[in-house]
């Protein structure tokens, strides 16, 4: 059996608007093996994506446990989850959250900012990226001046650049139209197929969720269902 | 280094904005160095005053002359090294516009007491030796085109010629003198006084004294011995260190150093609102994009230190660019102003002083939208667009 990449254990996630409480996860056990395509199904509000920011170590869970990549997410500091997130998981956004005064190619770069690779070999990486999503000759267009499934891929192509174990794709094909939305979850597929990637997609897409391996609903902060594919 | 690229791309996000505020930051920087250069005008004087001088005036004011026989009096003094006389001429060079200060001096006396005034030998001997003679201040040569040999008519304006010679004094330009450092006033011309007593039937009279002593600490006590022999006479004097004297006169400008200050001050003040301004709405316009930088592994402290990074970037460049045109402006100026400001340029403390303001003002103006940044939660900064 291959071993978990994510581990939540009985998570739960409260937050407090004024004087109401609202519970947005309640008890979540999830196990996602190294290597699968897994998709979150649910309705807007029903906390897939809270579940998501908290496998990613963006959020912490206000009981229960988050251990990713062999690291227990849920008492550690901001400093350390980002020093963690920098070196294992790449997000890729609904709205593609590229900084807009960067090309694509200095979009792509952002994170190697955070290592020691020299000039060189931080231009180097961001080829292969580029090169890898289809838009090498893109990497000097600002994101004006790209196409929404062009953007996307640039996104993408930032997410995997540091080689992180794990993807965390919050509805990447939401705001596209469906051809360039198949050609991204072509291109999720492939990373996944290909080279191992592990991916953790939420989506409200059944066709999206579709090309994952596994697909798991959630409903009122609960895993309702699953289905193998 | 490395971040430098998207620090400059995030400042010219907004030119406009951007540029407007640039432009502020280069107007108070240009204006600073300004009032740098004006203060240092003012006080100049001050700084370069020897601590080892005294100036002997006239008790009532330096405008009331003292009897030339004082000199033997006070060179005889007790701690008194060397002694001489500078007297105000007051005249006018081809039309009264044309101010600059004129004084009856001993050339060699007067030599020995300003060594700041740096005159080449030859030049000296000839104005040993030529009783029309008078030397002139490189920056007061050039404002009027004079070289060595030139014959410069100077008309007096409360002296009375006594020699039935037509009332012009012609003086030789021997010498052409230079400061020893730049606060040295060079739009200053000296003539002989055996001259001046020649031509206005020999008074007996002259300005005041400038005294040299031979302790710098006792120079209190030999200012009081030397008003002391004097006391009760005509004409009695008050004497003080050079730097006291200068400083009295500067004061009764006004405090230019307090006023410039405070000016500079207020300036400051208002540019630090408008820079932090800027700062605070890039912050506001960028939230979404701050939350990403963190998602991709940024730290808080990392996202503070790139928003502290633009400001200083900002006030860092305006700053110093405000700085460099103020240097190339003063030299201009400097010609214009030099017959009241004879010294006048951007002393080196005041762009030490500069720089550190402009990082201060990057810190000040950075300091609060960094810290909002640092504390932003990702999840929050995320949702919002």
């Amino acid at each position: 059996m291959t071993a978990a990449v994510v581990e939540v254990r009985d998570v739960h996630k409260v937050y407090r608007r004024g004087a109401e409480r609202v519970d947005v996860l309640k008890g979540i056990d999830l196990d996602v093996p190294a290597g699968e395509f897994l998709a979150l199904m649910g309705p807007s509000g029903s906390g897939k994506t809270t579940l998501l920011n908290l496998i990613g170590g963006l959020d912490t869970p206000t009981s229960g446990r988050v251990i990713v990549a062999g690291r227990d997410l849920t008492h550690a500091s901001s400093r350390e989850l980002a020093r963690w997130r920098a070196e294992h998981v790449g997000f890729v956004f609904q709205s593609y959250n590229l900084l807009p005064v960067l090309t694509a190619a200095r979009n792509v770069e952002l994170p190697l900012l955070l290592t020691r690779l020299s000039h060189a070999e931080r231009r180097r990486h961001v080829e292969a990226a580029l090169a890898l999503v289809g838009l090498a000759d893109r990497a000097n267009h600002y994101p004006a001046q790209l196409s929404g499934g062009q953007e996307q891929r640039v996104g993408i192509a930032r997410a995997i650049v540091t080689d992180p174990t794990l993807l965390l794709c919050d509805e990447p094909t939401g705001d596209l139209d469906r051809e360039t939305a198949g050609e991204i979850l072509d291109l999720l597929g492939e990373l996944n197929a290909r080279y191992g990637k592990t991916i953790v997609m939420v989506t409200h897409d059944p066709l999206a969720a579709a090309r994952a391996g596994r697909v798991l609903h959630v409903d009122k902060g609960v895993l309702v269902a699953a289905r193998a594919a | 280094m490395k971040y430098l690229h998207l620090l400059w791309r995030n400042l010219l996000r907004r030119k406009a904005r951007t540029t407007f505020t640039f432009l502020s930051i280069v107007v108070a920087f240009f204006l600073f160095g300004l009032l740098m250069a004006i203060r240092n005008g003012f006080e100049g004087g001050v700084e370069i005053a020897g601590q080892n001088r005294l100036l002997t005036m006239h008790r009532m004011s330096i405008i009331q002359m003292l009897p030339e026989r004082y000199l033997a009096q006070i060179q005889g003094t007790p701690g008194v090294r060397l002694a001489t006389h500078l007297t105000w001429f007051g005249g006018i060079y081809q039309d009264p516009k044309n101010v600059f200060a004129q004084m009856a001096v001993e050339p060699d006396a007067m030599l020995r007491l300003y060594p700041e005034f740096i005159l080449p030998a030859d030049q000296r001997q000839r104005w040993l030796l030529t009783r029309t003679g008078a030397i002139a201040g490189r920056k007061l040569a050039a404002r009027f085109g004079w070289r060595i040999g030139d014959r410069i008519p100077i008309q007096p304006t409360f002296w009375r010629v006594r020699d039935g010679k037509p009332d012009t004094f012609e003086f030789e330009l021997v010498g052409i003198y230079r400061g020893a450092t730049p606060d040295v006033d060079e739009t200053q011309f000296f003539f002989r006084h055996d001259y001046l007593m020649e031509r206005v039937g020999k008074p007996g009279l002259v300005g005041w004294y400038g005294v040299q002593v031979e302790d710098p600490a006792r120079a209190d006590e030999v200012a009081r011995a030397i008003d002391r022999q004097f006391a009760n006479s005509p004409a009695e004097t008050k004497t003080a260190t050079e730097k006291a004297l200068i400083q009295s006169f500067a004061n009764q400008v006004g405090d230019t150093g307090t006023m410039l200050t405070a000016i500079s001050a207020i300036v400051f003040f208002v540019i630090l609102l408008i820079a932090a301004n800027t700062m605070a709405q890039a912050v506001r316009e960028r939230t979404n994009e701050l939350g990403v930088l963190k998602s991709l592994g940024f730290t808080d402290r990392g996202v503070m230190g790139l928003v502290l990074g633009e400001a200083l970037l900002l006030s860092g460049t305006a700053g110093l660019t405000g700085l460099a045109l103020v240097l190339l402006a003063v030299p201009v100026l400097a010609k214009l102003v030099e017959a009241f400001l004879p010294v006048f340029y951007v002393p080196a403390r005041a762009l030490v002083l500069g720089t550190g303001l402009a990082a201060l003002l990057g810190l000040a103006s950075g300091g609060v939208p960094a810290w909002v940044a640092q504390r932003l939660p990702i999840v929050e900064a995320l949702r919002r667009r």
